[in-house]
């Protein structure tokens, strides 16, 4: 455990706290698609990417969709009326392909990334970057010797174009337009992304990750992911996100659909750290054929609203699906977060393990789905929900709704809520810790066993986002 | 005065009900002192004091540590001031491995951004574990969580051991130890007497006198010292038991 503890302290990690994002450079784009959301915005990003008339349909057809969806404020929180669509530009880009060397990035973008530590990380541990920059990439690059091995990593405008019979499949199938109103509002804009396939039996060692990066003010980021992991293979991806501080709300709407194929095995991992006037409404779900497992760890800790409940559905025997869960939501967030299981085989497993943290005036909302029907057997649930007060203010609500039928099935659902007390706190400082290293220290603990299962760069990462968060929190 | 915990007329309360009544003591490095008194009388409270709880308001008086003005001052600042207090009740952190906490509480000692030799700490860590004979496992237990009483105590000493302070404050460390473990945490104690500490151990029974044997022993009762000696007075406390120190000291 010492051990562990000293190697974590050693590495450096890759910098995205939010001090770090927190600048902007000159907008100068283009390609707009201008202000507001109609049917002519939609034929202008198809036109500008040279999509073909499938594509252009399917857009279509989903804005139809989008505007027929009245907003999900029954269950969910009235700040989402606060969202003006009409406000919003859908497209911007400077008209660039996604290059390979950061020297042929142009200056600014470069720096943008720089800063944000990107091309460094790459160096040092990972197998590919991607890099996007408001609407489209602008960095795209992978380890050759996976070229060679046949893995393909690049956006979905490419992905549909260059490999439509690898891609077309599942697009769209994991999560259909009408999943949700936000489902299909990315259907009809989305731009930019990760569309990856692993061959058969390729075991990619290293992670591949995105680094999404909004811009522009009053702007919609609808990124598109799709990674199908074929037999066997293997593959771990990362994404992270930032933002400079906008006078204005800014919505994030991505969708992402993970395709776990036999044996495969698909490890998803996010550290969301938007500023804290971005709507982050993201759909996630994975499908996990025979023996596969399909592994979600997200933690949100940036945002004003998060809504995302990273889904597995588990339709081949002995899939396993899992949801590694953190959030963090300081004055002014409302992190809404969860996890949905679909058992659709007999003999599937899955594990469900949320801890969040409401901080001051922050409420954090858990949200579970757990689905067993009785004509299986042998499936198995494991819930657990923790929650974290720092203060008087501070909110948590937890709802699971767990449906398991069957008599062959079982699930088991935990769930704690604790504070953190000013007699934990004072023995803390009698120690010599100030009280925001105090706070960030209880905070760390709680998370801890959850922190040990990420990948050593990212535990570093979230271990000092969540110190940040402390620290700025304390009068 | 410079290299001393002075203690000058300390009034402090909790809400309204005052409990440190013109409590006045000095502490010398190098020395170790006692405090022996009936339950309720402030021994605790005066510790609280000192370390900056926030629940104690402090209405007048002075405590000064090396010449330093440390009432008023937040928590940690009086911490690396270099004043130390254990515990009677260490609260639990659920999550914070002990390795982990000691090290953090070193870190908030050096300079920001100073490189921390960690293999010179975990070798100075076990062996003071080792002096303790605390299990080298218990490096990766969680502080405090589901430790036996004794087991909490020994944590105390260990984060004294390793932290240093120029001055210990002991809030009835011997209260929930077997006798091993007595012996063992007064060793601790003993091994870290010398002229760079001073000690004020804190205590309702003459029994942990025996293993940590003061330079002076004060008895105190409501709120103040009513009585200072040697060491001897500690047995007579004991002989003559606390309604002695009602009869006789409160009416001086």
């Amino acid at each position: 455990m010492a051990d562990i503890d000293e190697n974590l302290a050693q590495r450096e990690a890759i910098e995205v706290d939010r001090s770090k994002g927190d600048f902007k450079y000159e907008e100068n784009y283009a390609f707009d698609a201008g202000i507001g959301l109609t049917p002519s915005t939609i034929d202008y990003i198809a036109k500008v990417k040279g999509e073909e008339e499938w594509i252009r349909e399917f857009r279509q057809k989903s804005l139809k969709i989008f505007q027929e969806m009245p907003m999900p404020t029954h269950w969910a929180t009235a700040d989402l009326e606060n969202i003006k669509f009409e406000d919003i530009r859908y497209y911007l880009s400077k008209g660039q392909k996604p290059v390979r060397t950061w020297e042929e990035v142009p200056d600014d973008v470069k720096q943008t990334f720089e800063r944000l530590g990107i091309p460094e990380s790459e160096r040092k541990f990972l197998a590919g970057v991607e890099a996007q920059f408001d609407s489209e990439a602008v960095y795209s690059r992978m380890k050759e010797e996976l070229e060679k091995q046949g893995v393909i990593f690049c956006g979905p405008t490419e992905g549909l174009r260059d490999h439509p019979e690898i891609f077309r499949k599942w697009f769209g199938k994991v999560i259909p337009i009408g999943d949700n109103k936000f489902a299909a509002l990315n259907s009809a804009v989305f731009s930019g992304g990760s569309f990856i396939y692993i061959p058969k039996g390729v075991k990619v060692a290293q992670p591949l990750q995105a680094y999404f990066r909004i811009n522009a003010e009053n702007f919609g980021q609808f990124e598109r992911t799709l990674i199908i992991a074929d037999e066997g293979s293997e593959v771990t991806y990362m994404e992270g996100c930032t933002a400079p501080k906008f006078e204005t709300a800014t919505l994030h709407s991505a969708v992402v659909e993970l395709v776990a194929l036999k044996g495969a095995k698909i490890q998803y991992i996010t550290v969301q750290n938007w500023s804290a006037n971005v709507f982050n409404l993201v759909t996630k779900r994975g499908v996990a054929e025979e023996d596969a497992e399909v592994r979600w760890i997200d933690c949100n800790i940036g945002s004003r609203l998060t809504m995302k409940y990273p889904g597995v559905v588990l339709r081949g025997k002995r899939a396993r699906g899992e949801v590694l869960s953190i959030a963090l939501a300081n004055d002014g967030q409302h992190q809404d977060t969860g996890a949905k299981m679909i058992h659709a085989a007999d003999d599937t497993t899955s594990n469900i393990i949320a801890k969040s943290i409401s901080v001051g005036e922050g409420r954090s909302t858990y949200r579970g789905l757990v689905h067993i029907p009785k004509t299986l057997s042998n499936c198995r649930n494991n819930t657990e929900c923790d929650a974290l007060l720092i203060n008087e203010h501070s909110r948590t609500d937890t709802y699971p709704a767990i449906s398991v039928r069957g008599r062959k099935n079982s699930v088991q659902h935990e769930a704690s809520v604790s504070k953190v007390s000013a007699e934990q706190i004072f023995y803390m400082m009698q120690r010599g810790l100030s009280e925001g290293e105090a706070m960030s220290l209880a905070v760390n603990g709680f998370v801890n066993d959850l922190v040990k299962e990420f990948p050593m760069e990212y535990s570093v990462e979230l271990k000092r986002l969540i110190e940040l968060q402390m620290e700025g929190s304390v009068g | 005065m410079s290299d001393s915990l002075v203690i000058k007329n300390l009034n402090a309360s909790i809400g309204d009900r005052p409990i440190l009544k013109d409590f006045s003591l000095t502490v010398p490095k190098g020395e170790v002192h006692a405090i022996m008194g009936p339950n309720g009388t402030g021994k605790s409270t005066l510790s609280k004091v000192l370390a900056g709880h926030p629940d104690y308001s402090v209405q007048s008086g002075e405590a000064f540590l090396d010449g330093e003005q440390i009432l008023g001052l937040e928590p940690d600042v009086v911490a690396r001031a270099g004043l130390f207090l254990a515990f009677q009740y260490p609260s639990e952190i659920p999550g914070v491995t002990i390795a982990n906490f000691i090290r953090a509480a070193l870190v908030a000692r050096q300079a920001k951004g100073a490189p921390f030799d960690a293999k010179a700490y975990y070798a100075e860590l076990y062996a003071k574990m080792d002096a303790l004979k605390m299990d080298r496992k218990f490096t990766s237990r969680f502080v405090n969580e589901g430790f036996s009483g004794g087991e909490k105590k020994r944590c105390e000493i260990l984060q004294l051991m390793m932290l240093k302070p120029k001055y210990a404050v002991l809030d009835e460390t011997d209260s929930g130890l077997d006798i091993d473990a007595l012996r063992i945490v007064s060793e601790g104690v003993n091994a870290m007497r010398g002229p760079d500490t001073g000690f004020l151990v804190i205590t309702h029974y003459q029994r942990l006198l025996e293993y940590i044997v003061p330079d002076r022993v004060h008895i105190m009762w409501d709120g103040r010292i009513v009585h200072s000696g040697g060491k001897e007075l500690a047995l007579e406390l004991e002989e003559k038991g606390y309604d002695w120190v009602k009869q006789d000291l409160a009416k001086a």
